[in-house]
């Protein structure tokens, strides 16, 4: 078994907000991220994948195709653009980089053929990131 | 549905390498120019990794301020700005950043509790780094 892992970067804003919260909790909870106006972040995406070798190919999987996919699915719905307006899955869901990094492997898992998916990382910040293995 | 959350926090610290088991010319071999007798310092990057459920009301695994506290409070006050060998773990223990990953490991998994600790990762520089999962936890 071979990882392999594609980067690609986007930029993007959001802010947190939950319509079930007060104002006095939302601005507790979620703090600056709370600002209306939204904010933004340079995100840098990571995709691994796992899979055999192709013993013709030498490949885990097509590069090129995954790179296309990662552009199709989700740099063209999510740079540059405003997460909680314009991307369905944040009309009803905060865009945290928890949900961010689900979305993205919901978006990503179907479309792969022949490699499997094995871990989404999302980095809002060099210093903050997460992972998600597709754990119910 | 689970995710993973790493954070990575920045401290600066001085140690030296010197084994009391060992004899001088062994603590010169092992340790080399760690083993200088007056120490010297590094900038360490600790990763830390917690996971858990993504809370459906606030889209998150743990509130990062309640973990940029504790980490505050407890690693970085704790270990910036100091030479590790004049603190009460590393008095008997070489202060390799192998047993400083484990004791910031044992802290966090001690009194963190917002979140479930996966592993602790802790770069000396930027050539080296060191990761500790608990006794029986494999790497992720």
């Amino acid at each position: 078994m071979v990882y392999l892992t594609r980067k690609a970067e986007f930029s993007a804003s959001h802010y947190y907000h939950n319509p079930d919260f007060s104002p006095e909790e939302n601005r507790r909870i979620f703090g600056k991220c709370n600002n209306p106006n939204g904010h933004g972040h340079n995100y840098t995406l990571e995709v691994t994948v796992k899979g055999e070798v192709d013993p013709r190919s030498g490949f885990v999987v097509d590069l090129k195709q995954l790179k296309e996919v990662m552009h199709r699915e989700v740099l063209d719905a999510m740079d540059h653009r405003f997460l909680n307006k314009e991307v369905p899955e944040f009309a009803h869901q905060i865009p945290t980089t928890e949900n961010i990094a689900i979305a993205i492997w919901q978006r990503l898992a179907a479309k792969l053929d022949r490699a499997k998916l094995y871990r989404v990382r999302v980095y809002e910040t060099p210093d903050l990131f997460v992972d998600f293995y597709g754990e119910a | 549905m689970k995710a993973h959350l790493s954070r990575r926090y920045l401290f600066s610290a001085s140690h030296r390498l010197h084994s009391e088991a060992m004899s001088e010319e062994e603590n010169q071999l092992t340790y080399g120019k760690c083993n200088n007798p007056y120490g010297h310092g590094h900038n360490y990057t600790v990763e830390v990794t917690v996971s858990g459920p993504v809370d459906k009301a606030t889209g998150m695994v743990c509130n990062l301020p309640d973990l940029d506290r504790f980490i505050e409070r407890e690693v970085l006050a704790r270990y910036g700005h100091e030479n590790l060998n004049t603190i009460k773990e590393f008095i008997t223990e070489v202060p390799t950043t192998e047993n400083l990953c484990i004791q910031i490991y044992e802290i966090v998994q001690r009194g963190f509790h917002h979140a479930h600790l996966e592993r602790v990762r802790l770069e000396e520089t930027m050539m080296n780094s060191f990761e500790y999962a608990g006794k029986s936890e494999p790497l992720r």
